[in-house]
């Protein structure tokens, strides 16, 4: 039973990031119906920025990690502005070849300028264990990311649901040629979506870092198709489905690999989520896009 | 038809070839000779590939500035070709192919990760061109060839170390294991040590496996925790390493761990900090206890790129002093001369210890023990299966 | 009559020269000084062909975006691998490559199906990932078969792949993916292109025509994998992981969805620039996806996308084209009675303006 816990508690923290970075594909698709390949390597950028702040300039915990939010929603804005944009009347396999491209460009250009080494992010936060009865606990990092994702995840939801541009932007997946006419700064919202996605990428990363402090520039590849698997397990373009899906993927990934032979893992996680799709196919909470007839 | 004074097409034939021939004869005997390095810059493990680049750019700069090879009375600048293989088997073949057929390099140096190495290791084969691979521990990248050498010891042999090692420092009856199932050398290497484990009379009570790229060991570690070994085994990665051994400290795992030689770059100590301190890990060489040419290599690395050279770095540099000491002893530049003088080098003392070869491509070589103390790689003991 | 004979020879003409270049490759390169590497990089772009044509009948002519295509290579790759290895003595090795060829072939068409079947419910992006998990699956299970060697590789396959057989094996994908694209079956895959729903109700039996397609896409990468063994004489599962699925995407959408002409162009220009550009080094992974943003924003759908040459279009196809033109002359726009899975009948709907026929 101990163990069982121990294991749940594994799961929440590596939910947590996956569900904080399939976020972002998912708000980005919500609103471009754009599979943005590159958002792994948006995160990837986001935890060198954070390496930057927290090593190199020593900034303080909260510091780096508003620092690098920001600077990454920048970087997604000028992505969106420069490769996206121009793309936007193409067909939509086009705007994802050219993620593709861009993720694959974050990735060397980081590796040419900063070197291949790994780095390792500092420790912003001191270590404590916090034991719980039946010898089994969890750490000060293991809460503070669970913390921080959630209180990400609600300012979004409520942002997103709750607010005037949070409107916008699920009228912007709905129907992106008419909104002009009702006034909306169809522009201006897509950046908007794609600062908020970078950021949260940015988020995930810092918290990466503090849970896995080592980066490098290959790190997005992987957990950039794990988030982008989260989100459509979740029902792509819902925001509540990517987190749901994370903690989902990372449960599924964490229990497999408890009870089975870890050799498995993958194995099971992604014939689970074949089934998932056969029985589901628009994921746990996604729509169905209305098939015009 | 006009008979005058020009070439009829035989005799213009002739002519075109003779000085085809001539120019290459002229362009040989501009004492160079070019020397190809098939390296991983990009991909999974580009720091390998950069210092493989680094010390073979360095042995071949001090014997450039030497005055060149003395090969069979005549001196020789060596030419260096550096393709990146992106650490992958198909980019590999290709740039083994580009080298010894495009740049006529009369060896290559690389690849390093034995994935890449042994379908490289095919081109070395039906190109009739010696290779020799800085770091690749697979058996099967020289397995039943004859133009394969390698500068280091093989997976069985170190896996057998490893083992033996953890059975006799330890005493440990239970052991651990964590590696990555999707790479190759963590994965052969793994399956020797549970052997030769067992059959030193040990126990491997947990056989636990992640995939390239994951960074959460949580769960695989909870279950290790679980089946409480005396001693984990990690012999995965530098980049991974550290994240294992602090995970595995998170989850109160506190054994002894020990690693093998994919450990062996300072970034592993710079990466892991403090949780590293007394891990023990074998491998080729200890720079603190190497010969004095070795040493002053170490410095000549040190002065010239900033760190103490990793393993791939001091395999690479004796990969090239092998290579200049053939083609000193072949006495020509010539592929299968070079090849013959390899297999038959009787003993060479380089930065990674003494190496023999006896026909076949694999060095004789023992392996040693390092121990991080004071944040530092410490000799701490040479072993044998 | 005259006609007639040149008639005959604009049919034959095409076969004709492929056969006169079929016999240069096997009987005069091998006579030539060139280089070995070229030759190398040659079966590369002719491997690589194949993998993109095949992934272009399903993402480009079906629409559909599968992005797991690496998946089907390798279980061609690792059964026509140990079809050989296995029981095959090696003095037959020769004589019995393209049984094993087609046997990996084979082996991927069944693996095809596996996701031919979810295609039948689900669509575009979710689609996707069924493909990617199968990938996943794949490059998992081969990790997990011992006999086969796991992640440690199969190594020891003969060096069988001649660039003769690459250029039959390119042929014949491009041939047989001609036909189908032409045929009735053909039809119904660009149908389900545009409309999948308006299709059904037209009548074209949507899962059949989905299930060929997917098994002649997968068919074909499996014996592109089936070459790539025998040439690079070592496989493991990581050769086969997402990042070759990803590059084969590539190779499409830069040559063009939707054009067999594309997919040639495409896989070439790829495969080509990259070993051309291996001077720069590491830089050279930072150029190529410039590169690719810079091309795809200034071509949205690739260098030849939507858009064929002539000996990719049967000559039955040409003659019902140019008779629809005159038909329809004056009608202007997308007049064509039938869709047609190429050039004439212009792009698909999505996101596209008017069916623009550049060139």
């Amino acid at each position: 039973m101990s163990y069982l816990l121990q294991q749940a508690i594994n799961a929440l923290q590596l939910g947590s990031v996956y569900a904080l970075i399939a976020l972002g594909y998912s708000m980005v698709y919500g609103v471009l119906r754009l599979i943005n390949f590159a958002h792994g390597d948006i995160f990837m950028v986001g935890a060198f920025l954070g390496f930057f702040a927290a090593a190199v300039m020593k900034w303080p915990f909260v510091v780096t990690l508003l620092f690098s939010m920001v600077a990454t929603a920048a970087l997604g804005v000028t992505i969106e502005r420069v490769a996206y944009r121009p793309l936007r009347a193409a067909p939509r396999v086009s705007a994802v070849i050219t993620a593709l491209g861009v993720g694959l460009f974050l990735e060397h250009f980081t590796l040419a300028t900063v070197g291949a080494q790994p780095r390792q992010i500092p420790r912003m936060i001191p270590l404590r264990f916090y034991p719980l009865p039946g010898d089994i606990g969890f750490s000060s990092t293991q809460a503070v990311i669970f913390g921080i994702a959630i209180v990400l995840m609600l300012a979004l939801d409520l942002f997103v649901n709750h607010t005037l541009t949070g409107t916008a932007m699920r009228a912007i997946s709905w129907d992106m040629r008419h909104l002009p006419l009702m006034g909306v700064p169809v522009n201006r919202i897509i950046a908007l979506t794609f600062a908020i996605g970078s950021g949260l990428a940015a988020a995930g990363g810092i918290l990466v870092g503090l849970a896995y402090p080592i980066i490098d520039p290959y790190m997005g590849i992987l957990v950039g198709w794990k988030a982008f698997v989260a989100a459509v397990v979740g029902g792509i373009g819902s925001v509540r489905g990517a987190m749901i899906g994370g903690y989902i993927l990372a449960a599924t990934e964490v229990f497999v690999a408890a009870f089975l032979p870890s050799t498995y893992r993958d194995f099971v996680a992604f014939s689970l989520l074949l089934l998932l799709l056969v029985f589901r196919p628009t994921g746990l909470l996604g729509r169905a896009w209305a098939q015009k007839v | 038809m006009r008979s005058s004074g020009r070439l009829s097409g035989p005799a213009f034939t002739v002519v075109v070839v003779l000085a085809i021939a001539l120019a290459t004869a002229l362009s040989a005997a501009a004492a160079e000779i070019p020397v190809g390095v098939n390296a991983e810059l990009t991909g999974s493990i580009p720091v390998v590939g950069q210092s493989c680049v680094n010390a073979a750019r360095m042995a071949v700069d001090e014997v450039n500035q030497g005055g060149g090879l003395l090969v069979g009375g005549q001196r020789y600048t060596i030419r260096l070709f550096v393709e990146d293989n992106e650490d992958k088997a198909q980019s590999a073949v290709a740039a083994a192919q580009k080298l010894y057929s495009q740049n006529s390099v009369i060896a290559m140096i690389g690849p390093n990760a034995s994935r890449n190495a042994v379908p490289a290791a095919d081109i070395a084969e039906s190109e009739r061109a010696p290779m020799i691979t800085p770091w690749s521990t697979n058996p099967n990248t020289t397995k039943n060839k004859s133009y394969v050498f390698r500068a280091a010891f093989t997976d069985d042999f170190q896996g057998r170390v490893v083992a033996s090692f953890a059975r006799q420092q330890f005493k440990a009856q239970r052991a651990a294991v964590l590696y990555d199932v999707a790479s190759e050398y963590n994965k052969g290497i793994a399956e020797v040590f549970r052997k030769s484990f067992t059959d030193l009379g040990g126990q491997v009570v947990a056989f636990e496996t992640y995939t390239t790229g994951d960074k959460d060991f949580l769960s695989q570690l909870t279950k290790i925790r679980a089946a409480r070994p005396e001693v984990l085994f990690l012999p995965n990665y530098y980049s991974e390493v550290p994240l294992q051994v602090q995970q595995a400290h998170l989850v109160g795992l506190n054994i002894p761990i020990i690693g093998s030689d994919s450990w062996g770059f300072p970034d592993l100590i710079k990466l892991g900090g403090a949780d590293m301190e007394g891990l023990m890990y074998t491998t080729h060489y200890a720079p603190d206890i190497a010969t004095p040419a070795a040493q002053a290599f170490i410095k000549r690395y040190e002065a010239r790129y900033g760190s103490v050279p990793d393993d791939v770095a001091a395999l690479t540099y004796d990969s090239f002093q092998l290579l200049f000491m053939a083609l000193q002893k072949a006495g020509k530049v010539d592929r299968q001369a070079v090849r013959d003088a390899l297999a038959s080098i009787e003993r060479y003392d380089g930065v990674t210890g003494t190496m023999q070869f006896r026909g076949t491509g694999d060095p004789i070589k023992s392996a040693v023990v390092i121990q991080i103390k004071d944040g530092q790689f410490k000799y701490f003991a040479t072993a044998t299966p | 009559m005259g006609t007639e004979g040149l008639n005959t020879i604009r049919r034959l003409g095409p076969w004709v020269a492929a056969a006169v270049l079929l016999a240069f490759l096997q009987f005069v390169l091998p006579l030539l000084p060139v280089n070995a590497y070229h030759v190398q990089v040659l079966m590369y772009v002719g491997i690589n062909i194949m993998l993109t044509a095949s992934l272009n009948l399903v993402n480009g002519y079906m629409g559909e975006f599968s992005v797991g295509h690496a998946g089907f290579m390798a279980v061609g790759a690792y059964v026509s691998a140990v079809v050989m290895l296995w029981w095959v003595p090696r003095s037959l090795w020769g004589a019995l490559f393209p049984v094993a060829l087609l046997a990996g072939g084979v082996g991927a068409s069944l693996v095809g199906l596996l996701v031919a079947v979810p295609s039948f419910r689900t669509r575009g992006d979710y689609l996707a990932i069924v493909t990617l998990a199968l990938n996943m699956i794949v490059k998992s299970a081969i990790e997990n078969i011992e006999a086969v060697g796991g992640p440690r590789g199969l190594p020891g396959i003969g060096r069988l792949t001649t660039p003769a057989w690459v250029y039959f094996w390119v042929l014949a994908t491009l041939g047989v993916l001609r036909h189908f694209i032409y045929s009735r079956f053909g039809r119904g895959v660009a149908a389900i292109r545009e409309d999948e729903v308006a299709a059904e109700i037209l009548g074209i039996n949507t899962r059949q025509v989905k299930m060929q397609a997917f098994l002649l896409a997968a068919f074909f990468a499996g014996v592109a994998g089936g070459l790539y063994a025998h040439l690079i004489q070592f496989i493991n599962p990581r050769s086969f992981d997402i990042i070759k699925s990803t590059e084969i995407l590539v190779m499409v959408y830069l040559g063009g969805v939707a054009s067999l002409a594309g997919s040639v162009v495409g896989a070439a220009t790829y495969t080509v620039l990259l070993e051309a550009l291996r001077f720069l080094g590491l830089w050279r992974w930072v150029l190529a996806p410039l590169l690719l943003v810079l091309l795809m924003i200034l071509r949205p759908r690739g260098i030849l996308g939507y858009r064929e040459f002539r000996p990719f279009i049967p000559a039955r196809e040409r003659a019902i084209q140019a008779r629809a033109l005159v038909a329809h002359a004056g009608a202007g726009g997308r007049g064509a009675p039938v869709a047609s899975p190429a050039s004439a009948a212009g792009a698909p709907s999505q996101g596209s303006q008017s069916a623009e026929v550049e060139g």
